[in-house]
């Protein structure tokens, strides 16, 4: 992988002539409002059952009614609330997600690539070895041996998704190293740690931002596949990934059930991702792999 | 040439042991595996027989060694709950995820390379946005939904291929389509930039001198380039779908590795697990391996230098 | 009879930007003609445009632009193509990177035969290697079956120049084809091209700034600067006369042994090419023109300095300079 450090110059007004960013921000600020704002936007208890309204069809649907925007669930539980708490299950996984495997990835790359060498090989073969391991397989197996939780959930994919972080801040890393503003800091007698951080970390920090867009859209998909699994998200908590496994047994009959919640993480994920690829045009961050 | 690929092999082999401590780690996680093998309603006692029956009472580290000298000879114990070889319980269950794997990459394969070359030719058209679209809704589609949209659609709406299950070649249609997605997206991008990268060169400029014929200078000079990187991709790309494939294998109730994996996770049938996680993550190791091996196969450059 | 090519006014433009705002020229069969300038005068666009070959972006026009007759102005690529490699061959600058470096050479020399003349792959061997052999290259038979990034440049600019050969075409526009070799290998191939000219009237259009390499094989040279064609002359007038104040600087740039006195400095053009803005009417030379003066910034006379002779330039043909005077 290779990564091309490319200054930005009117950055803000060419991300917004970009439809993708655009979009890709609406949707990301959409759900980010409406996560933050949920339990004053909820029109119902999103855990409150009513088991004499169960599976409401959406109210654009036949048989809909105006008081469940989009229906009720198999334990009548209002699908729109519902939505909207998932929404912040999202979006707390995601980004806190992000934030640690963003530190351990960062950390590792910019140690590997300031110092090459020896630290270097160490950290590649972190790399090497963390591919390898199947993601999802060991998520589910440490949900399945410690019990699954919001916090797990967050700790596993944490400490798994660090990969790109770390191939990308080394990458860029040994590209700016030589340049000559480090090496001016590097003999005005700054010491490793400020170099690093003052020098090093502010000029990678926008490379860093498209692998951010990437490994949270990741997270948020992982998350939701675990739940679905029924190793994630523990239940009631109205994880997407949980209201889809949920539903499953009823999406013969009544495919929307499976749809409403699909469609929302479909859009997030594409959101995020449309973020990232107007970022990544940008900036010209190559991530091919 | 030789020099890299037997570094390359080394440190493959640096990284199987690490995998093997993890994965033998990974079952130590929980503090005491004799109380999650025994489960809630287990007295003291049983625990204690557990305990004995599995060697869990002698030290670590002896564990530890004794479990790695087994598994480098393939030997990964018994599964607690089918009462079998765990060797043999992956031998007859890895085929099934192997031929998903392999169904899934062709379909990757079929439906990113002719785009991405169709997005390069036509670079910065409608169509190669249109491309680079469908790229998008790719990454951003989670498998198991997809999967159950299929079963849904494919399955029950116009009931022409079966909705899940393990059997005939048309039992991994769906799946294999499910899995392909995940592959898409990167494979496409990789031979656009290739295809785009290899369309500007110079040698491109000079097969147009030669007056050769359009297909001529796609196929054999620009792809022929293009192709070094996606096949070598492609390979690595496998590894992370059978990674990948135990969330479509329950979504389809395959019974292939991945869903052996489940399977056992909610029967703490623990040797199995570690087994599947050593297993899959051996052949993306290999995988990766062939991947350099392909590199240098396919590159002149790199063939003979 | 019509001359093999023909180019009339011919104007290419990048986006905006101007590259080449006025070639003509004429190649007769059997003749050499070359064309030369400072670096970034739009020599190589002029012959990539000649083939058809123009990056993306590139907007060809011409008054007029024949080949052996033949209008080939807006000829599609499928039929250029078909005259490309066959008939109009072209060796391109770089050869270092014009080589495809997943193919052999062998499969490379070959398809041009295989392509235009549906040769067997016996018959195009054959071709290939007695061409490499005509090129210089020992044991061609190892050869053909090397990669590119096996070769050095030296051999590589010499497989090209066999490339561009295999069918024996009737045009060969030539883009600094002997840069990268040696004055022996120089010679040798310059001496390949005139036995082919001789054989069968191979007609050469040759890019060059070298003018050691003019004076021993050009029938006629055009001389460009700034996008356009400032002067044309056959050799001799050319070097006897030089009408284009231009000119005259490029022929002062190249010692001539005996004329250049020890210790002396070369003359040279101080300056670079300029970039030309849209809508500029004069002379592009003006800047650096030590005889510039008002009427350079109006439209600029075709001035004949004799019967096949032309220069760009006010200054008044067989004017002589003031400084030498």
């Amino acid at each position: 992988m290779s990564v091309t450090v490319v200054p930005g110059t009117g950055a803000a007004r060419r991300l917004l002539r970009n439809i993708g960013f655009v979009v890709g921000a609406t949707i990301v600020g959409v759900t980010l409002i409406v996560a933050i704002l949920a339990p004053w936007i909820t029109p119902y208890d999103p855990f409150a059952v009513d088991l004499v309204h169960r599976l409401v069809p959406p109210s654009f649907m036949e048989d809909g009614t105006p008081a469940n925007f989009l229906g009720t669930d198999q334990l009548g539980r209002d699908y729109l609330s519902r939505l909207i708490y998932g929404a912040r299950i999202s979006m707390i996984i995601g980004i806190a997600t992000v934030i640690t495997s963003g530190i351990i990835g960062t950390t590792l790359g910019i140690l590997g690539g300031f110092y090459g060498g020896r630290m270097d090989d160490v950290v590649m073969f972190l790399i090497t070895a963390r591919l390898s391991i199947p993601v999802v397989l060991v998520a589910l197996a440490v949900a399945g041996l410690l019990g699954s939780s919001f916090i797990l959930v967050i700790l596993v994919l944490g400490l798994l998704l660090w990969d790109r972080f770390a191939v990308v801040a080394r990458s860029t890393t040994m590209q700016i190293r030589t340049l000559d503003y480090v090496s001016a800091a590097w003999c005005a007698g700054s010491s490793q740690a400020s170099v690093l951080l003052r020098e090093i970390l502010p000029n990678i920090a926008t490379h860093l931002a498209v692998v951010a867009t990437l490994e949270m859209a990741l997270a948020i998909l992982l998350e939701a596949a675990l739940s679905f699994l029924g190793l994630g998200v523990p239940a009631p908590l109205p994880s997407w990934g949980l209201m889809i496994a949920e539903a499953k047994e009823y999406m013969f009959f009544t495919p929307w059930v499976i749809l409403v919640p699909g469609i929302a993480l479909f859009v997030l994920v594409l959101g995020v991702n449309l973020l990232g690829d107007a970022l990544r045009d940008l900036l010209g961050t190559d991530l091919n792999r | 040439m030789l020099k890299f690929l037997l570094r390359r092999l080394i440190v493959a082999i640096l990284v199987a042991l690490t995998v093997l401590t993890l994965s033998f780690a990974l079952t130590r996680l929980s503090g005491d595996l004799a109380i999650s093998i025994a489960g809630p309603n287990a007295t003291q006692q049983d625990v204690e027989i557990i305990r004995q029956a599995y060697g869990l009472n002698r030290p670590l580290t002896t564990q530890y060694f004794d479990w790695l000298v087994r598994a480098v000879q393939g030997d990964f114990g018994e599964s607690y709950f089918f009462r079998d070889r765990v060797a043999n319980l992956i031998g007859s269950r890895l085929p099934i995820t192997m031929t998903l794997g392999l169904v899934g990459l062709l379909i990757a394969l079929v439906v990113a390379l002719p785009l991405g070359i169709i997005a390069a030719v036509r670079e910065n058209s409608w169509v190669d946005r249109t491309v680079m679209m469908v790229a998008l809704i790719g990454q951003a589609m989670p498998s198991f939904w997809l999967g159950l949209i299929l079963m849904v659609w494919l399955g029950l709406n116009l009931d022409l291929l079966p909705i899940s299950g393990t059997g005939g070649p048309e039992y991994y249609v769906m799946p294999g389509i499910v899995l392909s997605f995940s592959a898409i997206p990167s494979l496409m991008r990789l031979t656009r930039s290739g295809m785009i990268e290899a369309l500007s060169s110079d040698y491109i400029r000079t097969a147009r001198a030669k007056g050769l014929s359009r297909l001529s200078i796609l196929v054999k000079h620009a792809f022929r380039n293009a192709a070094i990187p996606v096949v070598a991709i492609a390979a690595v790309q496998l590894g992370f779908m059978l990674g990948g494939s135990i969330v479509i294998e329950s979504v389809f109730a395959m019974h292939g590795v991945g869903y052996l994996a489940w399977e056992s996770i909610g029967k703490n049938d623990f040797p199995v697990v570690q087994a599947v996680v050593l297993v899959l993550a051996l052949i993306y190791i290999a995988l990766t391996l062939l991947a350099d091996l392909l590199n240098a196969v396919l590159d002149p450059r790199l063939r003979t230098a | 009879m019509s001359a093999l090519l023909d180019v009339r006014n011919l104007r290419v433009t990048f986006g905006g930007t101007a590259a080449v705002r006025g070639a003509s020229l004429t190649v007769e069969k059997g003749e050499t003609h070359c064309l030369v300038g400072e670096s970034g005068c739009g020599k190589s666009v002029t012959a990539l445009a000649l083939m058809g070959l123009l990056a993306r972006g590139g907007k060809r026009e011409a008054d007029a632009l024949s080949f052996a007759g033949q209008d080939i102005r807006n000829l599609g690529e499928r039929d250029m193509s078909r005259l490309r490699g066959d008939r109009m061959a072209m060796i391109v600058q770089e050869p270092m990177t014009s080589l495809n470096p997943a193919d052999t050479v062998g499969s490379q020399l070959t398809e041009v035969l295989r392509r235009h003349r549906g040769a067997s792959r016996a018959q195009a061997v054959d071709r290939a290697a007695e061409l490499l052999g005509r090129v210089g290259i020992t044991a061609p038979g190892l050869r053909l079956g090397q990669y590119p990034h096996q070769l050095s440049g030296g051999l590589r600019q010499r497989v090209m120049i066999a490339m561009a050969l295999m069918c024996d075409p009737e045009l060969l526009i030539a883009d600094e084809p002997t840069t990268a070799l040696d004055v022996t290998v120089q010679a040798q191939i310059l001496r390949l091209l005139a036995e082919l000219q001789a054989e069968f009237g191979l007609g050469i259009l040759l890019i060059t700034h070298d003018l050691g390499v003019v004076a021993r094989i050009a029938d006629r040279v055009s001389v460009m600067y700034a996008g356009e064609v400032v002067e044309s002359a056959p050799t001799a007038e050319l070097f006897a006369a030089p009408q284009h104040p231009y000119t005259r600087g490029l022929l002062t740039c190249v010692p001539v042994p005996g004329k250049v006195k020890r210790g002396e400095p070369l003359g040279s053009i101080p300056g670079v090419v300029p970039r030309i803005p849209p809508g500029f009417v004069g002379c592009s030379f003006r800047d650096r023109c030590a005889y510039a003066h008002a009427a350079c910034k109006h439209d600029i006379p075709r001035q004949h300095a004799g019967p096949d002779h032309e220069a760009l330039c006010t200054l008044p043909p067989g004017w002589t300079d003031r400084a030498a005077a």
